[in-house]
């Protein structure tokens, strides 16, 4: 196996660390040197080689530990995955998108062997080697979509379609921004959403909906979000609130350069082929501000960012209390110098 | 008491347009004390309303029951709770057939409740009838230990299963019937705002 | 839009009026998967122009090695149907779309009940595939003139809950009948002509069905009428509509840029603002409502038209 993957935690010591390739390849969001919604979206996979939209799904360093954490999550609370009965067809549907892909773009680390619907399916890494008929779900030890998002970086939400709208049916929710599948599955796109400030008001998610239910076998889509996070924690569940947001209030000006993270969702939409559901993959990528302000671009822009955003905002991606410490942090690394286009670190 | 209006609130909210009449329609109709009334008055726009109606009484007063049954229901059932109103209801919609309307009157944890039921048995939400009356308490799920606590009139309140001291959040979920109730000191334990009573 | 060079590998006389076609990959390579009830767009060249159809596809959406078709020749049409018929061969090469839905399941059904009418039976053949493999109970009611005209016969498998009603032999299909009665969580799913449609919708809504229940697929290919011309607001360029051409087969003629997807008025991917309108747009799609309709602001290329002096599009 050519990549190495790292023994590190996103809970308890947290010794959660970027490489410096890991800095370098990381998606920073910000386009420009100021932020407001947008749809953003873009085709997908395509992008330089090494980033992470190069390939259909990501897999890098991270991975055994994310999958680690993941189990730790899924053992304490089971809710966090969830397919409504409807759903299981979607679930098939994303495990051959997955293994398919992977396949293909990681040869060294999987490998997947197919013969009408007898499947061999080799994950190196997690030590996995499974040979399982595809359409049944008694050959495999959980549902298809919770069996393959247990080997797979990120939350994945799937998208039933129906009344001209899209209902979350079915996801694996272990790494999310503080929302709860438990409680939002079976709500459709507005609903999902209706926490959002302003969002409504302004159409996005009106003009979002109408894109997403156009989106076609064979094109695929990202987009990326973004909020902050306090520590390399990936479980900022609703659930865990009371666990997790006393930590939110530890940020000092001596800490926060490496207490503080920016956390980017890698969102990607995929129609998938026989449930003609939607898969909405959300990929988590956990950057410290020290790692950040490593590429002078970076530095300066996410300064301005947050210095200058609305603070409804800064209150719903959940560093409203710490922004002050951060822009102070993030200003000694701006001159004022203007920062070329795009999200791509300038050297 | 007409159907309560409530303030303007965020998308997963519900909202009750009030029972309408669907004459001649085959209806199941579910009320508590104060939802009753909300039935009383459909007979009384539509007087084809109860001949094809099951009525199921929760926690009534015998003479709410003897006024509803005063209207020749099909059929009209007292029952203590919403617990024991569960598989009665559930056995109605297992044998309901399309083009059955599903009345429903009350509380919003009645409502919350009984419509998740429907739904997952293939009710479609356009044929789920709503009117709020009485108290405007409501059913809510604790996030993070996931008990229900109902007939909640404050904020913040206290879960009644894990302890927690939950905020009232306007995120509803039809699936739970219930509203989202989220520790409100999380960040600063302890720290916790005035109790309210919460307002329409 | 994701395209598909595919050879025809087989083509067969079901009817007098229709043909079946079957398309496979060259080389063997297995095609996209899809969903029960889904279609392909055919691409048509014909001089100047590349007409698109977009057909059913029949064939078991789970199986990657072919997809079919079923084509019923449509004489007062503009011509896509008889090219089919008469100038598509086995051994050609015909480009597709990959397949997408407008016409799916809803699998939350307690039960599902599809009525076919005509040519209209087409999307159920996947569907009825795709219900028997997810175990799924269902009953297909399949509407035709006479015996001879019903190429569902010969596409159709013979079981319980398949019934065919041939109205020349007295055995109309009974709609009422049909749909009194049927479980809770039961969804209707209507393919035909547009009377057909309005039939069961109206049953359902007589019998208080949610209309979330009542699904159909009005499959028409774009109606020819008189010529007339647009303007493209952003070049001045003025488009030429030919009188068996569609407005988006002349602005995709003329090197305009316009997005689509299913061809005929369902699915809201060619809609255009209209920046000028002196006269009446013949609203023929599915998609607008009818203030949208009524407003002039909008039109859907793929099927509307346009009777009058001016009409400009935001393009």
């Amino acid at each position: 196996m050519t990549m190495q993957f790292n023994d590190e935690t996103f809970r308890g010591d947290y010794t959660y660390r970027n490489s410096p390739e890991a800095i370098r390849r990381f998606p920073f969001p910000f386009d420009q040197d100021s932020y407001m919604y947008s749809v953003n979206i873009e085709q997908h996979p395509g992008g330089p080689q090494g980033s992470p939209f190069e390939h259909m799904f990501d897999v890098d360093e991270h991975y055994v530990a994310e999958m680690r954490d993941r189990e730790i999550t899924l053992a304490e609370d089971p809710l966090r995955c969830q397919s409504l009965p409807h759903m299981e067809l979607a679930g098939w549907d994303l495990l051959e998108l997955i293994m398919v892909s992977k396949a293909r773009d990681y040869p060294d680390l999987f490998s997947l062997t197919r013969d009408g619907n007898d499947w061999h399916w080799v994950n190196k890494p997690m030590g996995i080697d499974k040979r399982f008929t595809f359409l049944d779900a008694a050959t495999l030890p959980y549902g298809p979509m919770e069996y393959i998002t247990r080997q797979t970086q990120g939350d994945f939400a799937l998208l039933h379609e129906r009344d001209g709208n899209l209902w979350m049916d079915a996801g694996m929710v272990t790494s999310q921004a503080d929302w709860s599948l438990d409680f939002d599955v079976g709500m459709n796109f507005f609903e999902w959403h209706a926490p959002v400030p302003k969002a409504r008001q302004m159409g996005v998610f009106d003009k979002a909906l109408k894109f997403l239910l156009a989106v076609g076998q064979g094109q695929h889509y990202r987009r990326l979000n973004w909020t902050m996070t306090v520590n390399p924690r990936l479980d900022t569940s609703p659930e865990n609130y009371h666990k997790w947001g006393p930590e939110k209030r530890t940020i000092t000006p001596e800490n926060v350069g490496h207490k503080q993270f920016l956390r980017v969702e890698l969102q990607t939409f995929f129609r998938l082929p026989r449930s003609n559901a939607l898969a909405f993959p959300i990929r988590c990528y956990l950057a410290s501000l020290d790692d950040l302000v490593t590429q002078p671009k970076w530095g300066r822009r996410l300064h301005r960012v947050l210095r200058d955003i609305d603070p409804d905002l800064a209150d719903y991606k959940g560093f409203a209390v710490n922004r002050e410490v951060i822009v102070n942090y993030l200003s000694q690394y701006d001159d004022g110098e203007p920062t070329s286009p795009g999200i791509f670190p300038e050297d | 008491m007409p159907n309560t209006v409530f303030s303007p609130s965020i998308e997963s909210r519900p909202t009750y347009a009030g029972l309408a009449p669907r004459p001649g329609a085959p209806a199941i109709m579910v009320a508590d004390e104060a939802g009753a009334a909300a039935v009383t008055h459909l007979a009384t726009v539509d007087a084809t309303a109860m001949a094809k109606a099951h009525v199921v009484l929760v926690g009534a007063p015998a003479e709410t029951s003897d006024a509803l049954a005063a209207l020749s229901p099909a059929a009209v059932q007292t029952v203590p709770d919403l617990d024991t109103a569960t598989p009665i209801v559930e056995q109605l919609l297992s044998q309901a057939r399309m083009g059955t309307q599903l009345f429903l009157a009350g509380s919003e944890g009645l409502m919350g409740h009984i419509s998740a039921i429907a739904l997952a048995s293939g009710m479609a939400l356009e044929d789920i009838q709503m009117e709020h009356r009485g108290s405007i308490a409501r059913r809510m799920q604790c996030v993070h230990c996931k008990g229900i606590t109902d007939g909640v009139t404050t904020d913040p309140f206290t879960c009644s299963h894990c302890g927690l001291t939950l905020f009232v959040r306007d995120h509803f979920s039809r699936r739970l019937g219930a509203f989202q109730g989220v520790c409100v000191d999380a960040e600063t334990p302890g720290d916790i705002p005035a109790t309210e009573e919460i307002r329409p | 839009m994701t395209k598909l060079a595919l050879k025809v590998a087989a083509v067969e006389q079901l009817t007098p009026l229709v043909k079946r076609f079957r398309f496979e990959d060259p080389t063997g390579a297995p095609l996209p998967v899809f969903s029960g009830g889904a279609h392909i767009t055919v691409e048509m060249p014909n001089g100047d122009t590349i007409r698109r159809n977009s057909y059913s596809l029949i064939s078991d959406p789970y199986d990657p090695s072919g997809y079919e078709i079923a084509v019923r020749r449509e004489d007062t049409g503009r011509g896509g149907s008889s090219h089919m018929h008469s100038a598509v061969a086995e051994g050609d090469t015909i480009t597709v779309s990959v397949p997408a839905n407008l016409f799916q399941l809803d699998l939350r059904a307690r039960k599902h009940v599809l009525i076919g009418g005509g040519i209209g039976i087409t999307p159920f053949l996947s569907q009825l595939r795709q219900l028997d493999r997810e175990q799924k109970p269902y009953e297909l009611h399949y509407a035709a003139r006479s015996r001879a005209e019903a190429a569902g016969i010969a596409l159709l498998p013979e079981a319980a809950h398949i019934h065919v009603h041939i109205s020349d032999e007295g055995n109309r299909m009974d709609l009422g009948a049909i749909l009194d009665g049927q479980p809770l969580g039961t969804h209707v799913y209507t393919c035909g002509p547009e009377g057909l449609i309005a039939a069961v919708a109206d049953q359902a809504a007589r019998l208080g069905w949610p209309k979330s229940a009542v699904h159909s697929e009005a499959f028409t290919a774009p109606p020819p009428g008189a010529p007339f011309e647009v303007t493209i607001a952003s070049s001045g360029q003025i488009v030429p509509v030919k009188a068996d051409q569609s407005l988006l087969e002349a602005l995709e003629a003329a090197g305009v840029e316009i997005d689509y997807s299913c061809r005929g008025g369902a699915c809201g991917r060619c809609e255009t603002a209209v920046t000028a309108c002196d006269g009446q747009i013949e609203h023929n799609d599915h998609w607008l409502s009818a203030d949208e309709r009524a407003a002039q602001k909008k039109i859907m290329p793929c099927m509307s038209r346009f009777k009058g002096t001016r009409l400009e599009l935001d393009l």
